[in-house]
């Protein structure tokens, strides 16, 4: 445990200090070796992967899973599905959740403090009790199997215009004032300085919808029914009632469902924690 | 449109404050997506809305609280009742007790690598669920899975984890486990750096041993959060769905079928969608009773 205690202190670490590094050093393995496992199985032989006892680290490394993935079971499509799932709902999400929650943080309007206590005690609802009747009304407007029947829960929410009024209550009502005496209408106020001004916790609220809709699944399941339109969940759920002895195959599905968030995660940390921090609201 | 309509909605716009046009568009999102639906869950769960309904809405009538009645004497809900409510009430002490620790040894000074530590900890919950949900399944594996080897070097005997359905419950909480560990963590971690040092110095300056600073500095500074992320686990865990969904189809023997299993095989696989929304408001009024304690806690605590 030497290497997990701060370089340039030579005294002895102390006793805790001790205790905290091993319990970590255990945790992280522990976290992170499910991952692992599935990384290495995913470049294994159909051998190597069935192989008894399980193997840690494949002695022949082979990309023939994924090759099989994307040659034959079309997960090239279900890739780009997601992409454009996870990316349009980012973009209404942005679109919608942040004009809104700049203007319940610094807009004065009629009615505004009910709306937003309203908004707030509908915050306990949970998502699934809208799904039958949702399903329904998009029966009716002919956007069940359709990328939109899928990200209509992410358009707007309680959790997006929150998160968007609580960072722009912290904007100097100077600035937005020193602009309106110069003659800019609202829109130009919005677009020219409230916008970059913005920009963090829009990285945010994007990181967040992007993950959530990419990850989604119960939803997606009930929307889509045409397996051309299936996410990367789906599809791989899909696949293991299937193939499930073929644990390599199985595997490198996993590993292209979840590389992509991690790789996201990594990039954009700072962002995503900052909006976990921020209220602790569930999304 | 015409020059004239145009003309008026324009005129019609200038009345309206900007903050009104700010909000429209989202407010009505949520009005046609979010607010009537529920409304409509509410309508349908007194109807007996199937498939013939879904089809012509002139098939449905109205039939009062027969779906409620007929749900409190299913043996199948009350299964699916129990089911979740073991997975919330034993899942939820144990995911916080993890986060807690973690977070506390996160917090401990001179370790090093904490921001290492603190990625790699959080990396379980931003994976994809049903991809992770398909790891634990080889995980857990009777002969094959690593669960198994790692209790046979302290020399317990293999357990068939989703075979059997004494053992499939708690192989579901040890995955929700791993998986959800680190979002409270993070949360717990922010909590327990707000707790000014001098309390834990004036604490050992009086003679308190590790045991007695953890009960009596860092759990009382922690609490109004620990409260909060407890009851968000169990309402978060009130509504497992993916995890049974993908690694054991909600058997064996039903031992893992789900509330929201229920209502999502009622409504669609079968098409009593008026049966499975009074699933649904059963199990809102459940998330509500939870909502209601947090409220209550907060004010005792804040």
């Amino acid at each position: 445990m030497i290497w997990c205690m701060k370089i340039g202190r030579m005294k002895m670490p102390s006793v805790p200090t001790l205790i905290a590094g091993t319990v970590l050093v255990f945790a992280t393995v522990w976290a992170a070796f499910p991952l692992f496992w599935m990384t290495s199985m995913s470049f294994m032989p159909e051998a190597e992967a069935n192989a008894f006892p399980a193997r840690l680290w494949p002695v022949n490394p082979t990309l023939d899973n994924y090759a099989e993935l994307f040659a034959y079971q079309h997960m090239g499509r279900y890739v780009l599905n997601s992409l454009f799932v996870a990316c349009l709902a980012t973009a209404l999400s942005l679109a919608f959740n942040v004009t809104a929650g700049y203007a319940f943080a610094k807009l004065q309007f009629k009615g505004r403090e009910k709306l937003f206590q309203a908004l707030l005690a509908a915050l306990v609802i949970p998502g699934q009790l809208t799904m039958l009747p949702l399903f329904f009304l998009l029966k009716n407007l002919h956007l069940l199997n359709t990328y939109v029947g899928v990200v209509v829960p992410f358009m707007s929410s309680l959790f997006g215009i929150f998160l968007v009024r609580q960072y722009a209550l912290s904007l100097p009502d100077e600035m937005l004032q020193a602009a309106r005496v110069d003659g800019a209408s609202e829109w130009q106020v919005f677009r020219r300085i409230v916008l970059p001004n913005l920009r963090p916790i829009m990285v945010t609220l994007g990181v967040f919808t992007f993950l959530a809709a990419w990850n989604d699944f119960l939803w997606p399941l009930i929307v889509l029914s045409d397996d051309g339109f299936y996410t990367l969940p789906l599809a791989i759920a899909a696949l293991s009632q299937e193939h499930l002895q073929d644990q390599g195959l199985m595997m490198a599905g996993a590993t292209v469902t979840i590389a992509p968030v991690l790789i996201l995660f990594i990039l954009l940390q700072r962002h995503y924690v900052r909006g976990l921090l921020s209220g602790s609201v569930k999304g | 449109m015409s020059y004239d309509l145009r003309r008026s909605l324009l005129l019609g716009l200038k009345h309206l404050s900007p903050g009104h046009v700010f909000v429209a568009p989202a407010l009505l999102i949520l009005f046609v997506f979010f607010l009537a639906p529920v409304a409509g869950a509410f309508v349908m769960s007194f109807t007996d809305f199937d498939i013939y309904a879904l089809a012509d809405l002139k098939n449905l009538s109205f039939i009062g609280f027969d779906n409620y009645i007929s749900l409190l004497g299913s043996p199948l809900f009350w299964k699916a009742f129990g089911n979740t409510a073991y997975f919330a009430l034993v899942g939820t002490p144990l995911s916080i007790a993890v986060s807690l620790g973690l977070a506390m040894a996160l917090n401990t000074p001179g370790v090093g690598l904490k921001p290492v530590f603190r990625t790699v900890l959080f990396g379980p919950y931003v994976a994809t669920l049903v991809a992770a949900a398909i790891i634990w399944r080889y995980m857990v594996d009777f002969q094959y899975g690593w669960v198994n080897r790692g209790l046979g070097v302290v020399g317990v005997p293999p357990i068939d984890w989703l075979g059997d359905p004494h053992w499939s419950m708690p192989a579901i909480i040890l995955f929700a486990v791993w998986k959800n560990f680190g979002y409270n963590m993070l949360i717990l971690l922010a909590a327990l750096q707000k707790i000014p040092d001098e309390l834990y110095e004036s604490a050992r300056v009086d003679g308190a041993g590790p045991w007695s600073r953890f009960l009596h500095v860092t759990l009382p500074g922690v609490s109004p959060v620990l409260w909060m992320v407890a009851l968000l686990t169990v309402a978060g865990y009130f509504q497992l769905f993916a995890e049974p969904y993908v690694m054991t189809q909600g058997g064996p023997a039903q031992s893992t079928f789900s509330l929201l299993y229920y209502m999502y095989q009622d409504g669609f696989k079968y098409w009593n969608l008026g049966h499975a929304s009074a699933t649904a408001f059963i199990l809102f009024a459940i998330l509500i009773g939870i909502s209601f304690i947090r409220n209550r806690s907060q004010e005792t605590f804040a």
